[in-house]
């Protein structure tokens, strides 16, 4: 009984209900304090912050690529960990976050492929080249596109989530080989700029609006997870009375987001 | 935890674990092949192959690039420190190349091993600095020569 108390938060957070009208009182708050962030990071990242002594202007991609590159890959452990949780608590809302990451992770990945791209014809000569950081960012897009397609391979919505589960759980291993593919071996991509143990190596005129553009990336992620998250619980649970109920309410989802 | 639950975090931890180890080993395995390419140390002391297609990089030796005046012909050497390898090119060389910046060249080592190249790739490094503070930093150093040559 003493067990049973002590993870009854943890199954009240599995949900699916729960989370709906959590998080519909929370969208109004994040999607203004991301558009803020996003909006002061651009502006300042883009229009503020000194040109590089190098490469002038061409730099200012680093506010789109490393933000990006970030969530592509601290989103992939969401996903993962969301797979996990469903495996292991067979919780449906955590399968659910699961499906909903995988999309906006491909996204992000292949933002970070495309500005990275663009940003190497003037800086290396070339858009492309299969160095270990790049072709390993590649096979991260591959990851989140076999997640996503298993989703549709299976009827049973249960398998999807489990093969896609697994898969996910597998894929983790590319996180830190992306990570640290730059030290590991010789590449055309450069090393980290950010780094955990030691200081940036980036004057903090331009650091600074990086971190801005990260936390924003970061709200971003959160609130596209929260959405594509809640449109799948309607689409799950599209027979249950209180989806019903509120599909028949005549303001519908205002009404009962707050409630 | 309920038993059934705790069986199946073990059963995720496994898996998390075994396809790591799998690929790290693999990876152990293959660790020369994932590199970009070959330093002048590896090509000098003959670790690189001859007369195929590879990628050399390093950083351009100062004062070592010379150009043709009626072609795109260009010579540099390239060094990692230990070694250095003299690369020619004809072609447009990247706009961040530069001397004493990173470069990595793809081409064929001749018998004088002379790397004849036929791409060019400028490697720039993880540090952004504002052009005021890189002048500043630049002229604070050549006054820091200049103070040292004046107390030899």
């Amino acid at each position: 009984m003493k067990v049973f108390s002590n993870w009854q938060w943890f199954h009240r957070l599995g949900s699916p209900r729960w989370f709906y009208q959590t998080t519909g009182r929370w969208l109004p708050w994040l999607s203004v304090a991301t558009l803020l962030v996003l909006i002061i990071g651009l502006v300042w990242g883009l229009a503020y912050a000194p040109a590089d002594a190098k490469q002038g202007n061409s730099f200012r991609i680093i506010y789109i690529h490393v933000p990006a590159s970030f969530l592509a890959l601290a989103g992939y452990y969401i996903m993962a960990i969301a797979g996990a949780v469903g495996l292991i608590w067979r919780m449906k809302l955590s399968f659910m976050v699961m499906k909903a990451a995988a999309p906006i992770g491909a996204v992000l990945t292949f933002i970070a492929l495309f500005t990275g791209a663009v940003w190497g014809k003037p800086t290396w000569g070339t858009y492309w080249v299969w160095d270990a950081r790049i072709t390993s960012m590649l096979i991260l897009l591959f990851l989140y596109a076999g997640v996503m397609s298993l989703q549709y391979a299976y009827h049973s919505v249960d398998a999807a989530s489990k093969a896609g589960a697994i898969l996910a759980l597998v894929g983790t291993v590319n996180i830190p080989i992306i990570y640290k593919s730059v030290d590991w071996w010789y590449t055309l991509h450069q090393p980290a700029t950010i780094k955990l143990t030691s200081a940036p190596s980036m004057h903090p005129d331009m650091f600074q609006p990086l971190l801005v553009m990260i936390l924003g990336f970061y709200l971003f992620y959160a609130l596209v997870l929260i959405l594509n998250t809640r449109s799948e619980i309607l689409r799950r649970e599209r027979k249950t009375g209180w989806v019903r109920e509120l599909a028949q309410s005549k303001s519908g989802f205002d009404a009962r987001a707050g409630d | 935890m309920h038993s059934l639950r705790k069986q199946r975090l073990q059963l995720v931890i496994l898996l998390v674990i075994a396809t790591s180890l799998a690929v790290g080993l693999v990876l152990y395995m293959l660790r020369e092949n994932g590199n970009f390419f070959y330093t002048p140390a590896e090509i000098m002391s003959g670790e690189a192959p001859r007369g195929v297609y590879l990628r050399a990089g390093g950083m351009v030796v100062d004062g070592s690039l010379q150009r043709a005046d009626d072609s795109l012909w260009a010579q540099f050497k390239v060094t990692d420190g230990i070694e250095t390898l003299t690369v020619e090119y004809s072609g447009i060389l990247p706009d961040l190349f530069a001397e004493g910046e990173a470069a990595i060249a793809s081409g064929t080592v001749d018998d004088n091993l002379v790397l004849q190249a036929t791409e060019i790739l400028a490697k720039h490094d993880e540090n952004y600095t504002p052009p005021e503070v890189a002048d500043a930093m630049s002229e604070a150093y050549k006054q820091k020569q200049l103070q040292q040559e004046g107390a030899l």
